[in-house]
Order: structure tokens, then sequence, then C-alpha cells
């Protein structure tokens, strides 16, 4: 398969095979940051994750209407408003969601995953009835357009370059918030021993919810950066669901350095993978390796040593 | 240990013959060949249930991959149809006569090695439970010997049944792509399409369905249905007593598997065609609520829930196809929070005891030959 293309040749494409494989990237570990705290730490399946993450992409695409019929002059910089707002609501509807139903269901995980289906169905159903069932596609300002030319045969888009920046933001943000943060000290002990947390004042019930607002908010987060690369429909969310479990369960549930390896292996195999073989042969051969491995190794690549 | 020496107690018999005079009696009766070709089509998935019944409910196996067993059994039967209907008289205006239409599409131009076996009826039986049942086995022995259990499990087998669809769908030349194998036409010789064939194919699949329900009770009701209670409440207790935990799961993933996959060949005979679309993590995930809203720890339960749910889909989504979504997720969610035994939990709290009254004023006072239900607890 490598026969008819020069060295040369080879190595743009790989280049260029891999920076689409580290915008692919740059969405996994921003779907799965959100899971890996919500499932990797509190343990609930959240399958209605890719539609809180489809309501973050809506909320830009609305913001973006707005300020094309009402404010065209700060056009150019909607989008980390956008962003913000992405946030709030996803984050919002997560607290809700939690108050309603997880907090009833922490110790049933399996019964959570239904649950959370059910959710993902109305909330699939509330998108199309209000949205409409075609995709939209949000308006990207001018200067997001183009692409930066690095060599003759090598070009990279500028709103890939974005996506990236605004990954690396985050997960540097939410690394500082578990594991530096006062909050964050307080969700890894509810996590470890929720009943010795509460007994020396930490207020489970409340380190729950905002713990789940978070995972949500951060899908919300990646909806909005999602946006910039592909269109939006009321069914894009489960696209992405089981690649995302995968994501979070091949690298460890419990750990985000795990997290990011392993949606950056998944991601670039895929890509480069997709260059040779059709796209869903290449989907199916990434796949079939993180299940193989997964069945050779459980735990993920890098797992937590926790004492039972 | 003692176990009920009979086969059915008494609630379960009344279970047993409601169910047997509905589907035998009833429904044929009262049903034009349309409708009573619809609930063949929900009782394929009845199949799926039950196998859910012994291994989520009994066993505490969550498989969200039931699809892939169901897609598999389909497939070989659907197989097997197709070469049947694409004979060379058939096929004449092809370029290249006697293969599938869809290979001939795809620029195929003889028929793949893998395909070749299934000019045998005998064979394709065989492979409707032996290439379910062997892919069960080994993602069972790989999965439960190394301890992987729970949420996990269910995380992979979704993942394998994502795989699954997306292979069918990419290789359109070898299994028909998005459209499936459609235009399934004789069986043997034996037309499948008109009206008498299709009341045969329901009561042959009524009695399979009811064979299945005997195996299950059998399970059920032996030792081993005994074993796999307890070691969904207490795994190690039972690893420690000496007993193998990850042959008794992947036996009862097996069963699962079988029942899917006999679910899916009948589909393909009922409905004539099959395609990814009941293969993937969306039928997957509908087949467990199934079980859920039916009872996960009632053989008759389940297949109710599977007829049920399939019926208010159907009636739903033909007079309000925007609630139905609704509808059904709040269905999941209420089995989930409400009642978690699901229908066959509320018949027994709610009416299972007033028919008891009835039949007990007859008997002595202070009687009752009530056994314990499996798997609920003692009082």
């Amino acid at each position: 398969m490598f026969g008819d293309y020069s060295l040369g040749d080879l190595g743009s494409i790989f280049v260029m095979q891999g920076f689409a494989g580290l915008i692919l990237f740059s969405v996994y570990v921003l779907m799965a940051l959100g899971l890996a705290i919500i499932f990797g730490q509190m343990g609930v399946i959240n399958m209605a994750h890719g539609e809180f993450m489809i309501l973050g992409a809506y909320v830009t695409w609305m913001t973006s209407n707005f300020f094309q019929s009402y404010l065209p002059s700060l056009f150019s910089g909607y989008f980390f408003l956008a962003m913000i707002l992405a946030f709030v609501a996803s984050g919002a509807l997560g607290m809700l969601v939690e108050w309603v139903l997880i907090r009833h269901l922490y110790k049933r995980p399996l019964d959570t995953l239904l649950a959370t289906w059910g959710l993902s169905l109305m909330l699939q159903q509330a998108y199309r009835s209000v949205f409409g069932a075609r995709e939209v596609g949000v308006e990207l300002p001018q200067w997001m357009l183009g692409s930066l030319h690095v060599t003759d045969s090598i070009e990279v888009p500028i709103n890939g370059v974005f996506v990236m920046c605004l990954t690396v933001l985050i997960t540097v943000g939410v690394a500082y918030v578990m594991y530096k943060s006062r909050w964050g000290r307080q969700v890894r002990a509810v996590v470890q021993n929720r009943i010795m947390a509460g007994a020396v004042g930490i207020n489970t019930e409340k380190v729950d919810r905002y713990t789940f607002g978070l995972g949500c908010g951060i899908a919300g987060v990646a909806g909005s950066a999602f946006t910039m690369i592909g269109s939006t429909g009321p069914t894009s969310g489960q696209l992405y669901i089981v690649d995302t479990f995968l994501v979070v369960v091949f690298g460890g549930a419990a750990s985000l350095l795990g997290t990011i390896a392993s949606a950056f292996s998944i991601s670039q195999t895929q890509s480069t993978l997709e260059f040779f073989l059709s796209g869903s042969m290449a989907k199916v051969l990434t796949l079939l390796a993180v299940v193989g491995i997964l069945m050779l190794r459980p735990q993920g690549l890098f797992a937590l040593k926790v004492r039972k | 240990m003692v176990i009920n020496s009979r086969f059915f107690n008494r609630s379960e018999l009344m279970g047993f013959l409601v169910l047997a005079a509905v589907l035998f009696v009833i429904l044929p009766l009262s049903l034009d060949v349309f409708r009573l070709n619809l609930v063949a089509k929900y009782l394929t998935y009845a199949f799926v249930a039950l196998g859910l019944v012994l291994c989520w409910g009994y066993g505490g196996i969550l498989s969200l991959g039931q699809g892939v067993f169901f897609g598999l059994g389909g497939y070989c039967m659907a197989m097997f149809l197709k070469l049947e209907a694409s004979s060379v008289e058939n096929t004449k205006i092809q370029s290249t006569p006697g293969i599938p239409d869809f290979m001939d599409w795809n620029q195929i131009t003889s028929l793949p090695l893998f395909w070749q076996p299934f000019h045998s009826l005998t064979f394709t039986i065989l492979a409707i439970i032996l290439v379910p049942g062997i892919f069960a086995l080994i993602i069972g022995t790989a999965m439960f010997k190394r301890r992987v259990g729970g949420t996990y499990f269910a995380i992979i087998t979704q993942a394998v049944a994502a795989i699954l669809t997306i292979l069918i769908v990419g290789q359109q030349g070898y299994t028909g792509g998005i459209n499936g194998m459609t235009d399934l036409r004789t069986l043997k010789g034996w037309d499948i399409r008109p009206d008498h064939a299709k009341v045969i194919l329901y009561f042959v699949e009524v009695v399979l369905l009811f064979a299945c329900i005997g195996i299950a009770q059998f399970i059920r009701l032996t030792k081993l249905g005994r074993i796999l209670v307890a070691m969904r409440e207490q795994e190690d207790r039972v690893r420690f007593s000496g007993y193998s935990v990850a042959n008794f799961k992947i036996f009862a993933f097996c069963m699962a598997a079988v029942f899917a996959a006999i679910g899916g060949a009948m589909f393909a005979l009922n409905v004539g065609f099959m395609s990814p679309s009941f293969v993937g993590i969306v039928p997957s995930i509908e087949m467990v609520i199934y079980t859920a809203v039916g009872g996960r720890m009632s053989i008759f339960g389940a297949i109710w829930g599977a007829i049920l749910v399939n019926f208010a889909k159907t009636s739903l989504s033909e007079s309000f196809p925007q609630l139905w979504l609704f509808g059904l997720g709040a269905l999941f969610i209420a089995v989930v929070l409400a009642f978690p035994n699901g229908l066959s939990g509320l018949w027994a709290d709610y009416v299972q005891p007033r028919i008891d009254r009835l039949f007990a004023s007859r008997k002595k006072p202070g009687w009752s030959d009530n056994s314990v239900a499996d798997g609920a607890p003692a009082e």
C-alpha cells in the first residue's frame, strides 16, 4: 500500500493525516474529559453525554446567529462568548439532571446507563422539535478560515489549530481544578470514600452535583468546539458516545493522563489508517484493536492502584 | 437443597397458560394477517428478551450487544434465503447471473467463499446456532476469565455492536450494506411471502418460543439457576465455595446469544429482510429495555415486555411520531426509578396477592403454598 508514493509524499501524508488525527484527538479529549470526570470519578455511565455536547453546539449556533443579525461588528469574537454560554447551559442542565435523576442511582451503575439512555432519547427528540431534523452549520468568522502553509505540500487549517489550542487550555484547566484546587481534593475524597468524606464535613451531595455539572459543562464546550469542524444535527452526539466511552475505558477510568494518551493513540491510528483504507475499515480496525487490547488488559492503559 | 419439584408453580402455570392462550388462540383468531405478522416481528424480540432474563436478570451480566447475536442469526438465515432467491433464472439480467443482486451492483463477479456453505439448509440452521454461540463464547471467555464484568462488559459489548454495524455497512459487496438483504422469497422452494405462509411461520415461531421458554425455565429451576442468582448477589462467596464463576457466566451469556440468534433467524423469515439497523447500539439497548419493562427477573414478564413495548412503538409512532421518542425515553427513566422489577414486579406486588387471597379463602385459612420467588429476598 506504500508502493505508489515517494518518500517525501509519504512524509507529507503522515503529517497531514497526523494533523487530521490531532483535530479528531481534540474532539475526543474534550468529550472524554467530561466523561472521565463523570464515569471515571463518579462511576455514572452517562449515555446522554453526547446530547450535552450537542446542546453546547446548538447554543453556539444560536449565539452565532444572534451576533450575525444584531451585532455584526463583534462577530469575529462571538465564539468566546458562545463557549461560555455553552458551558453554562450544559452545566446547568447537567446539575438539574443530577438532582432529578442521577442522585437516586449512585448505587446502581447499570441502571444509570438505562436511565441516561432514556434521557438522551428525550433530548434528541427535543432538539428535533426545537431546531429541526436537519443539520445546522455555524458561520465561522473570517480569521478562522483559510490555512497556514508550512511547506509546499503541507497545510494546516486555522480552525483546527484553534480547536487544538482550546483543548490544551481546557485540559490544563481541568487538571488544575481536579488535582490542585481545594474543590478537586473534595471530589477525590468523595470518590475514594464517601462516608469518611462526609464525616470530615464535606457536603458530598453538593460535590456530586457540581462534579456532574462540571463534566456536562465540559461536554458543552466540546460541542462548541465541534461546530467549527462539523455540522450539528439532533443525533450527532450519539455517533461519538461509544468512541468516547472506549477512550475513557481504554485510558483507565480514573486517570486523566490515561484518557489523553488513549484519545491520542486511538485518533492517530484511525486517521492514519483512513488514508490507506476506506473510512469504515479504518474505524473497524481501530475499534477492534482497542477491544482486543482491553481484553488483554482490562484495567486500561494507566490504571490507578486502589486497594479495595 | 429442595427445589420446587414441579416445573411451574401455580402463578407461573397461570402465566404460561395465559401466554399460550393469547399466542396460540386469541391473537391468530382476532387479528388479520398483516397484524399477526407484526406480532410475529415483536415475538422475535421476545427471544432476545428471554435470553436477557437469563443473562441479565439471573446472571447479572448486562450485555448491550444482543443486537450482534440477533443480527448474526438473522444474517445467516437471510444469506440462505438470498442465495435461493438469486438462482440463475431469477437473476438473468445481471452481468453475473446466480449471485445476489447487491454483489452484482458492487462489481463482484463470483460468490465469495464464506457464502458457499449457505447453499445448504442444514449448514444454515447449524450456523444460526453455532456462529453466535461461538462468538459469544470467545467474547465471554476473554472477558469473564479476566474477571471483567459490570459496566466494563456493557461498554465493550456495545463497542462490539458498533464494530459489527460499521463492518456490515462498509462491506457492501459482501453484506448488502446499509440496505441489508432484501427481496427474500422462498425457503426450499416454499414461498414465504403469501398470507398463509405468514400464518404458518407465526405458529412455527410461537412453538420455538415455547421451546425456549421451557429451556429457560429448566435452567432456572436446576442448581445452575441457583448458582447464577448466587453469583449475581455475592460473586466472591460463590467463587470461594469452589465454583468457577467465569464458566457459569460464559454459559449464561452463550445461552442468551443463542436465543437472540434464533429470534434473528425468525425475524429474517417473518419480515422478509435483514438489515444492519437491527444490529447496532440503538436496537441492542432497545432490546434491554423490553426486558426491563417486562421485568428482568420474570420469563413471562420479559415476553410481555417485548410484545407490549413494540406494540406501543408501532401504534404511537403511527399516530404521534413526535411523541414516541419522548414516551420511550420516559419509559426508560420510569422503569429504572419507579419500578425496577418492571411489569412483572407490579403484577407480583399488586395483582397476585389479590388472586392469591381469592384462592386462599376457599382453602383452609392460614395455609398457602406460595414458594419464595427466585431472587426476591426471603423476608
